[in-house]
C-alpha cells in the first residue's frame, strides 16, 4: 500500500532506473515450496518441516497430486502442548527424526525445514541439526534452513538450502582454479554444459547442488562460481565466505544470456577468444534457427510479469531483446541489485520494474494494460484467463528445463504455448 | 509434534475458506503471512475456479513483526471492504497469525464498518478443516439468521394449505468432494417429490440469504462433518427438524426418500416406485459374481466411509474387512459401523498408522482418499478414491455425483474398475507364467506396460513381505520358518490374495507349534481358515 519510485544506482553503468517499490498483500509462495523441486534433485535427501497444519497442506497440495511409494518430505506438526512449552520442543524433534530415520534408512541427508510458527517461536533448528547430526553421524548428515513465508519467497527456498550446504562442502585443495556452478537446473541441462565447458577446455567442473549428498562439490579460494540462478543471494554470500569468487554474469537463459554467461567462465579460465566462438557458433546458430518461428508468434506482443521468483528480470531481458516482446511491467519478489547489474543493463532502459507487490493495485494496472500476455501465478492464472486475458503461469519456469542454447526455443515455446493455444479454440 | 507424512485435513481457516469461496458477497480477511495465500490454489487449480477466492490475507513479514502488525490487519480490512462493497465480512487468523496475537475479531469491530463483521476464532493448533468450515458456517447462521428467530417458546407456525413444502439443503462448500453435483442430484430428486429449496448453503448462498434460512419447513443436512452444528442451531431456535440419512448408495437414497417425505408430509411411493439405479441390476448380473467377498478396506471421512461400507457389503457384496475415519469428532459414528461389519474401527489421523493397517489386513481393495492412493501404491493393492482430500482429478467436468441413484450408478463404476476383471483373474490362478499377462501385473484394462510390482517389493527374492508386514509378523512372534518348497506354493496363489494367505499360513504354525511351514501346513491352514 505503499508505492515509492526510487531512483537506483545500477553500478557500473550510470543509467538510474526508476524501480517502484510496493507493499500490500503479496500473491507468492513461500520457500517450503522450493522442497517440491529440490527432493527430485538430491536424491538421499529428505525434508523434515518443522511447522504447522498449514505447511504439511502447503506442500501437499503442491506434490500430492503425484502418488508416492516413498515420499521425500513430511511435516512435524506443532502441538498445542509444544507452544505451551509442556512439552521440550527438542526432545520431541529428537524423537520424531528418529522415528523417521528408522522408518527410512536409505536417508543420507535430512533437512530440517523452518517454517513461519518455527521462526516466531524461535525454535532453534541450527543447534537441534548440529545435536542430531552427532548421533546419527556418520550415516546421516542432518542440516537446517528456513523456508518460512515471513522471510523466504518461492526461490529464495532454494538459496536458503544450498547456503546451508556450502559449510559442509570439502575444502577444495586444488592450487589451479576450478569452476562451480550454481543452482538447480534440470540434468539434461547440465550435461549439455558439462559438454560445453569441457570443448572450451575449462574445467573442473562442479555443480552445486549436487544430484547425491555424497558427492558434494568441493570450495576454496580457487573456486570460482557462476550463479545459474538469480536468486542465491545467500549462498553466494557463503561461497563467498569459503573464499570463492563470483564471476559476473548475466543468467543463461537464451541465446545471448547464454553466450554471455559462458564466455564470462571463458574469459576467467583464460580461454582464447577465436576458441570460444568456435565452440559456441554451433550451438548458437542452431538456436537462433529454432527461435525464428516463436519470433514470428511473440514479436510485438505486450507481456506483464508478476512476481514470483526473481526470474522476471532474466526473462524479460530474453522475451524482449531475443523475441521482440514489449514489457508493460516486470514485477519481482526481490531485486539483488548486484546479482542483477549485468541484466538491468541489457533490459530497455524504459522497462517499467515492481519490486515487492500489492496484488490488487498491480491486478488493477494489468487490466487497464490489457497485455497480449500475463505471466503469473496459479492462484491469478484461471481467473485472468476468464476475464479473457491470456496468461503462462510462472510455477512452470522453475519446473522446466530452460537454461543453455538448446532450450532457449523450448523456453519462447513456453510463451507461445498459451496465445496459440487460445488462437486455436473454437469453442 | 507429529510426524506427518500426509495431513488428512488442512488448518482450520482453510475450512473458513471453503465456506466463504463457496458463497456469494461475503468477505473474509485472514491474518497470515506471505505464502499462505497458497490456498488460492486449491480453489483456482484444484476445483477450477474461475475467480479468485474472496480472501485478502495480511501477508505479513517478518519485517512487519516488529511494527505494527494490528496496523497492517486494520487497513487491509479497510481496503478489502472499500474494493469489494461484501455483504459481510468474516474476519479471523490463520496458525501463525494467532501465534502473534492481535485480536482480528476486536479490531475489527473497532472498525465501525457499516456491514455485519463476523469474528471466526480457530484454534488452528488443535482443530482442522472441516471442524474449521463448520465453526465458521455456524457462526455465519448465528450472526445473520439470528435476528429474524422467532420468540424462545413459540411454536412454528403450520405451512399454509397449497403451499409446497420448502427445505434448506445444509453443508456443500468449495473444495468439497463432489458436492457441485451430489447439490444437483438431491435438488432434482427433492423436485420429484414435489419439495422446494429455500436456500441451499453455504455453497451457492450469499449473507442475505442466510438471513432466510429459518423461513424453511426443515433441513437437509448433505454432509454433516460441515452442517450438523448449524442445523442442530436451527432445530434449537427455529424448530426446523433436520434429516440424519445421507443419501449416498441405493438403499441409503430410498431411506433418505422416505424421512424427507415424511418430513414434508408428501407421499414417497411414486417416486420410489418410479425411480433407482443402474448399481441394483450391475451387481446382480452374473459378471459381478467374482466380486462377492473380496476384502475391502474403508477410509475416509466418516460420512462417506458409513455410507461406503454399507455400499460394499450389502449392494456389491464386498467383505469390508476395516474400517477407519480422520474425522475425530464423527468417531461414534464409525465405533457404530464397525460393529455391523465386526471390525476395529481405526480412529486416526495418522497417515502412517493407516498405513501399517493396511498392510496388516492385506485388503483387496482399498476404499480412500487420495492418501490411500499412496500407501496402495506402497502395497500394490488397487484403490478407488471416496472421499475428501482428493486432487484435481476428482473434481470432473463430467455428471459425477456420489449421492442419489445416479451417485450410485457411478460408484460402480468407480469401484470396480481397478480390480482386475474376472476372466483375467481366473486365467492368471491357472497360468503362472505368462510373458504377457504376469504375477502382479498391473490388470491389463489399465493400461499399458506398468509393472505394479509395488516400490518396497523390489526385493527379487522375497516378492511379499512389505516392511509393515514383516513388522507385524514380528510381533506376532511367528517363529515358523517357510521351507522352500512351502515359499514356491505360496506364489501360486494369486497376487491380490497372497498376503492374506501368508498371514494365515503363519498365524497357524504358531497356534499349532509348526517350526517349518511345509506345503502340507499351507493347505492346512487354508483348511482351518475356509468356513
Amino acid at each position: 500500500m505503499t508505492v515509492d519510485i526510487q531512483g537506483c544506482d545500477v553500478a557500473p553503468s550510470n543509467v538510474t532506473r526508476p524501480i517502484r517499490r510496493e507493499s500490500g498483500q503479496r500473491e507468492v509462495f513461500c520457500g517450503l515450496t522450493g522442497i517440491v523441486w529440490l527432493h527430485r534433485k538430491i536424491q538421499d535427501a529428505f525434508f523434515l518441516v518443522v511447522g504447522s497444519r498449514t505447511c504439511a497442506h502447503l506442500i501437499q497440495s503442491a506434490a500430492g497430486v503425484m502418488i508416492f511409494a516413498e515420499p521425500r518430505f513430511a511435516t512435524a506438526i506443532m502441538e498445542e502442548k509444544d507452544l505451551a512449552g509442556l512439552t521440550d520442543a527438542n526432545t520431541e524433534l529428537d524423537r520424531i527424526v528418529t522415528q523417521l530415520l528408522t522408518r527410512r534408512p536409505d536417508i543420507k541427508l535430512l533437512f530440517l525445514v523452518g517454517s513461519c510458527p518455527s521462526e516466531v517461536i524461535k525454535l532453534d533448528l541450527s543447534r537441534a541439526a548440529l545435536r542430531l547430526s552427532q548421533s546419527f553421524a556418520p550415516g546421516v548428515r542432518i542440516l537446517s534452513y528456513s523456508g518460512s513465508g515471513i522471510e523466504t519467497t518461492f526461490t529464495q527456498g532454494e538459496d536458503a538450502c544450498l547456503a546451508s550446504l556450502v559449510p559442509e562442502l570439502p575444502a577444495d585443495p586444488r592450487k589451479e582454479a576450478s569452476l562451480l556452478v550454481v543452482g538447480s537446473m534440470a540434468d539434461v541441462v547440465e550435461d549439455q554444459f558439462v559438454r560445453m565447458f569441457e570443448a572450451l577446455g575449462i574445467g573442473p567442473v562442479q555443480f552445486l547442488p549436487p544430484r547425491n549428498s555424497a558427492t558434494l562439490p568441493s570450495v576454496g579460494p580457487n573456486t570460482k562460481f557462476l550463479l545459474a540462478q538469480p536468486f542465491l543471494a545467500d549462498t553466494a554470500r557463503e561461497l563467498e565466505n569459503r573464499g570463492a569468487t563470483r564471476l559476473v554474469a548475466p543468467f543463461p537463459l537464451g541465446v545471448e544470456g547464454t553466450t554471455a554467461w559462458l564466455r564470462s567462465a571463458a574469459n576467467a579460465f583464460g580461454i582464447d577468444a577465436v576458441l570460444f566462438d568456435k565452440v559456441t557458433q554451433p550451438a548458437r546458430a542452431r538456436a537462433e534457427r529454432a527461435l525464428d518461428n516463436y519470433r514470428k508468434e511473440l514479436s510485438g506482443r505486450r507481456i506483464f510479469l508478476f512476481p514470483d521468483s526473481q526470474l522476471e528480470i532474466p526473462l524479460a531481458r530474453f522475451l524482449s531483446r531475443e523475441l521482440g516482446m514489449q514489457l508493460i511491467e516486470v514485477g519481482t519478489p526481490y531485486l539483488h541489485r548486484e546479482h542483477l547489474a549485468e541484466e538491468l543493463k541489457l533490459l530497455p532502459p524504459d522497462t517499467p520494474i515492481t519490486e515487492g507487490q500489492d496484488v490488487d493495485l498491480q491486478l488493477d494496472r494489468c487490466r487497464l494494460a490489457r497485455p497480449d500476455l500475463v505471466v503469473c501465478g496459479l492462484g491469478l492464472a484461471n481467473p485472468l484467463e476468464a476475464e479473457g486475458m491470456t496468461t503462462k503461469w510462472a510455477i512452470e519456469l522453475v519446473f522446466t528445463p530452460i537454461q543453455g542454447y538448446e532450450q532457449a526455443s523450448d523456453l519462447a515455446e513456453l510463451f507461445a504455448r498459451p496465445l496459440v493455444r487460445r488462437a486455436k479454440l473454437v469453442a | 509434534m507429529q510426524l506427518t507424512v500426509w495431513t488428512y485435513e488442512g488448518p482450520p481457516h482453510v475450512g473458513a475458506m471453503r465456506v466463504a469461496t463457496g458463497m456469494e458477497g461475503l468477505h473474509y480477511v485472514l491474518h497470515a503471512p506471505q505464502g499462505d495465500t497458497y490456498a488460492d490454489l486449491l480453489f483456482t487449480m484444484i476445483e477450477r475456479r474461475d475467480r479468485r477466492p474472496p480472501v485478502t490475507y495480511t501477508t505479513f513479514a517478518a519485517r512487519d513483526l516488529g511494527g505494527d502488525t494490528a496496523e497492517l490487519f486494520k487497513t487491509a480490512a479497510q481496503n478489502a471492504y472499500e474494493r469489494f462493497r461484501p455483504q459481510a465480512m468474516i474476519v479471523g487468523a490463520s496458525c501463525t497469525g494467532s501465534l502473534i496475537q492481535d485480536d482480528p475479531g476486536g479490531l475489527a469491530k473497532g472498525m465501525g464498518l457499516p456491514i455485519p463483521v463476523i469474528a471466526i476464532d480457530l484454534p488452528a493448533y488443535q482443530r482442522k478443516e472441516n471442524w474449521g468450515a463448520a465453526e465458521t458456517f455456524y457462526q455465519l447462521v448465528r450472526a445473520l439468521a439470528g435476528p429474524s428467530a422467532p420468540p424462545p417458546g413459540s411454536k412454528r407456525p403450520e405451512r399454509a394449505p397449497g403451499a409446497r413444502p420448502k427445505c434448506n439443503i445444509l453443508g456443500p462448500t468449495a473444495l468439497g468432494f463432489r458436492h457441485r453435483d451430489d447439490v444437483i442430484e438431491i435438488t432434482a430428486l427433492l423436485g420429484k417429490l414435489g419439495i422446494d429449496v429455500n436456500v441451499t448453503a453455504p455453497m451457492g448462498s450469499t449473507p442475505a440469504d442466510l438471513t432466510r434460512l429459518g423461513e424453511a419447513d426443515f433441513n437437509v443436512v448433505l454432509y454433516p462433518e460441515i452442517a450438523s452444528q448449524a442445523a442442530s442451531w436451527l432445530h434449537r431456535i427455529f424448530h426446523q427438524p433436520f434429516t440424519k440419512t445421507i443419501p449416498i448408495g441405493v438403499s441409503a437414497t430410498r431411506e433418505f426418500i422416505e424421512e424427507v417425505a415424511a418430513l414434508a408430509g408428501v407421499d414417497a411411493a411414486p417416486v420410489l416406485k418410479a425411480n433407482s439405479s443402474r448399481l441394483t441390476w450391475f451387481s446382480h448380473s452374473v459378471d459381478s459374481t467374482y466380486l462377492t467377498g473380496k476384502r475391502v478396506f474403508i477410509f475416509g471421512d466418516a460420512t462417506h466411509v458409513v455410507a461406503a461400507a454399507r455400499i460394499a457389503s450389502d449392494e456389491i457384496g464386498f467383505k469390508v474387512v476395516g474400517i477407519g475415519t480422520y474425522s475425530r469428532e464423527f468417531g461414534r459414528e464409525i465405533r457404530e459401523a464397525a460393529k455391523l461389519y465386526d471390525v476395529e474401527p481405526l480412529i486416526t489421523d495418522d497417515y502412517l498408522e493407516v498405513e501399517a493397517h493396511i498392510a496388516e489386513l492385506h485388503p483387496e481393495l482399498v476404499l480412500g482418499t487420495q492418501m490411500e492412493r499412496h500407501i496402495s501404491k506402497r502395497l500394490g493393492v488397487p484403490c478407488a478414491v471416496i472421499s475428501a482430500p482428493v486432487h484435481i482429478q476428482d473434481y470432473p467436468a463430467r455428471y459425477a455425483p456420489q449421492m442419489g441413484f445416479e451417485g450410485a450408478n457411478v460408484i460402480f463404476d468407480t469401484w470396480v474398475h481397478p480390480l482386475m476383471m474376472g476372466l483375467e483373474e481366473h486365467l492368471l490362478a491357472m497360468f503362472k507364467d505368462d510373458f504377457e499377462f504376469k504375477d502382479g501385473a498391473v490388470p491389463s484394462h489399465l493400461g499399458v506396460g506398468h509393472s505394479a510390482t509395488p516400490a518396497v517389493q523390489a526385493a527379487p527374492a522375497e516378492p511379499e513381505p512389505s516392511a509393515a508386514e514383516t513388522s507385524t509378523a514380528a510381533a506376532s512372534e511367528t517363529n515358523a520358518v517357510w521351507a522352500a518348497d512351502a515359499e514356491k506354493e505360496l506364489r501360486k496363489i494369486p497376487f491380490f490374495v497372497r498376503g492374506k494367505a501368508r498371514r494365515n499360513t503363519e498365524r497357524f504354525a504358531n497356534e499349532n507349534g509348526v517350526a517349518t511351514i511345509t506345503v502340507e501346513t499351507l493347505y492346512d491352514a487354508k483348511a482351518h481358515f475356509s468356513r
